[in-house]
C-alpha cells in the first residue's frame, strides 16, 4: 500500500530559507542546501520549496539555487514561486525539479496549469490553494502570497484545477500557517470530497497526531509540514527534523 | 559510462544528479552520433506517451535507440514514462510504442478512494529475480508517479509488481531491455542501489 507522504515544506525567501507564521512574521531558519541534506539523511518522503516572494516581487525562479537544491535531493522534489510561462517552467524541471508548485500564476494565468501539464503532464503540476476564513466563517481563495483576495469560491476552484490539469492540490490555511494549533480538517474534508486528485494539507501541524488527523479527518492524500520540521518545538530555536514514524492506522 | 538520452521530455537533473553520486559516468545528450556509440542507454520520461514517441519517431532516434537495444542488445533501462515506452502501447495515445517489451500501458482503473496518479512511496513483491534488484533491502520502497500503468503479456518479463488498487508491474525485463515505473533517481538509498546494479550490468 501506499505510504501516506510527509512533505517538509519550506519557504525560501530570497536565497534562505525563513518559516512565517500566517504567511507573515518571517524567522531565519538557514542555508537550503544544509538543510536538504539533513533531509536527505532523514530519508523524508518528498521535499516542497515554495519562494513566497517570487511573484509579489515580479522575480523569476531563482535557478542558481534551485539547481544546488536540486544537486542534493534524492527524493521528489516540487517547486513553486514565480513561474509564469512554460519555458520557465522547462528550465524548472530540466534541473531536476519534478512538480511546479503554481499559486499565483494559476489564478491570473489558468492556462498555463493546462500548458505546462499536456507538456509534461497532470502530475508534474501542483496547484498551490491558500484560504482564509472571513468574518463570516466562509472560506475564501487568496493570491501573491496571502496579499490578493479573490472572488472565487473554493470548491468551484479546486474542480475546476483539476479540470484543467492539476495533478494535485496543494491547500494551505493561512489562519493555521505556523501556529502549531493543528490543520483545519474541515477546510481540507471540503476540498478532498469534491476533487479526485489528492489533496497535501498544509498549515497548522504541530503533532504527529494532527498528521493523523488530516489524513482520516480531513480525507489529505499527505501532509505538509513547516514549523514542524525546523524548530525544535513552538518557540524554540531551530532544529531540522522529521516527526517519528506515524501510525496512520 | 551511461548514456542519457534527452529527448527533450525527461527529468534529466535528477537522474545526472543521482548517477554523479554513485560515481557513474554520464552523458545526457541528444546527439544521434553519440547515442549510436554509447554502451548502456538510459532512458527518462516525464510526460506524456505520444508527445514522447513523437519525438523519438520524428528526431531519427528511433532508428538508432532499435539499432542499440534489439541488434546491438546493450544494457537499456527505461524509467517511468520511458519504461511505458518500452511497452507496444498505451492507452494514453495513439502512437505506438517501442515494443521492445511485450507489455500493455493501461490507464489506472479507478477504485473507491484511491486517487489517480499513483503518487507516493509504494512497496514491491518479486516476481521474477534479476541483477537489477539484487542486494536490495527487503523493506525497500520507491517513489512513483504515474496515471498509467504497464501490464505485462508474459509473467517472465515482470521483475517487480506493486499494488495500488490493481497489480502492475513495477520493474520489468527482457533480455537486455529493463523498465522501472519508479523513479529510481529519487527513492533515497533503495533507487541508488537499483542504478549501481544497471551501472554494473
Amino acid at each position: 500500500m501506499l505510504r501516506t507522504r510527509v512533505i517538509p515544506c519550506l519557504l525560501l525567501r530570497n536565497e534562505s530559507l525563513v518559516k512565517t507564521v500566517q504567511f507573515g512574521k518571517f524567522t531565519y531558519i538557514g542555508d537550503p542546501c544544509n538543510t536538504v541534506r539533513i533531509f536527505n539523511e532523514l530519508e523524508v518522503d518528498e521535499l516542497m520549496f515554495l519562494d513566497i516572494t517570487a511573484s509579489s516581487e515580479k522575480r523569476p525562479p531563482n535557478i542558481k539555487v534551485l539547481s544546488d537544491i536540486a544537486n542534493e535531493c534524492f527524493m521528489p522534489l516540487s517547486y513553486g514561486g514565480g513561474v509564469k510561462s512554460l519555458e520557465m517552467a522547462k528550465s524548472v524541471f530540466e534541473i531536476g525539479v519534478e512538480k511546479i508548485v503554481l499559486n499565483t500564476q494559476a489564478i491570473t494565468n489558468p492556462e498555463l496549469i493546462t500548458e505546462i501539464a499536456s507538456v509534461y503532464g497532470n502530475q508534474s503540476v501542483v496547484v498551490s490553494i491558500d484560504v482564509k476564513k472571513n468574518m463570516f466563517g466562509k472560506y475564501t481563495v487568496w493570491s501573491h502570497a496571502g496579499k490578493r483576495r479573490h472572488h472565487l469560491e473554493l470548491v468551484e476552484w479546486a474542480k475546476k484545477v483539476e479540470l484543467l490539469g492539476a495533478g494535485e492540490i496543494l491547500l494551505t490555511s493561512i489562519d493555521r500557517e505556523g501556529t502549531w494549533i493543528g490543520y483545519d480538517t474541515e477546510l481540507t474534508r471540503i476540498v478532498a470530497d469534491s476533487v479526485t486528485i489528492p489533496v497535501v494539507a498544509n498549515g497548522g501541524a504541530g503533532t504527529v497526531s494532527h498528521l493523523k488527523e488530516a489524513v482520516v479527518a480531513g480525507g489529505a492524500s499527505a501532509v505538509a509540514l513547516g514549523s514542524m520540521v525546523v524548530f525544535q518545538k513552538k518557540g524554540m530555536g531551530v532544529l531540522v527534523n522529521v516527526p517519528d514514524q506515524v501510525n496512520w492506522d | 559510462m551511461i548514456t542519457v538520452v534527452d529527448y527533450g521530455l525527461g527529468n534529466l537533473g535528477s537522474i545526472e544528479n543521482m548517477l554523479k553520486r554513485i560515481n557513474v559516468p554520464v552523458n545526457v545528450t541528444s546527439n544521434l552520433s553519440e547515442i549510436k556509440k554509447a554502451s548502456k542507454l538510459l532512458l527518462p520520461g516525464v510526460g506524456k506517451f505520444d508527445a514522447a514517441m513523437n519525438r523519438i519517431n520524428d528526431s531519427g532516434l528511433r532508428d538508432v535507440l532499435d539499432e542499440k537495444a534489439l541488434n546491438e542488445k546493450i544494457p537499456v533501462l527505461g524509467i517511468c514514462l520511458g519504461m511505458q515506452l518500452l511497452t507496444c502501447s498505451s492507452e494514453e495515445g495513439g502512437v505506438p510504442g517501442l515494443g521492445w517489451i511485450k507489455a500493455t500501458t493501461k490507464k489506472f482503473p479507478v477504485f473507491g478512494d484511491l486517487k489517480v496518479p499513483h503518487m507516493g512511496w509504494n512497496v514491491v513483491d518479486v516476481s521474477n529475480d534479476n541483477v537489477l534488484i539484487q542486494s536490495l533491502p527487503k523493506d525497500s520502497r520507491f517513489y512513483f508517479v504515474h496515471s498509467y500503468c504497464v501490464h505485462v503479456h508474459d509473467s517472465k518479463h515482470s521483475i517487480l509488481k506493486t499494488k495500488y488498487g490493481i497489480e502492475f508491474d513495477s520493474a520489468v525485463g527482457h533480455g537486455n531491455v529493463f523498465g522501472t515505473q519508479f523513479h529510481p533517481e529519487k527513492s533515497h538509498k533503495f533507487g541508488m542501489q537499483l542504478l549501481r546494479n544497471f551501472a554494473s550490468i
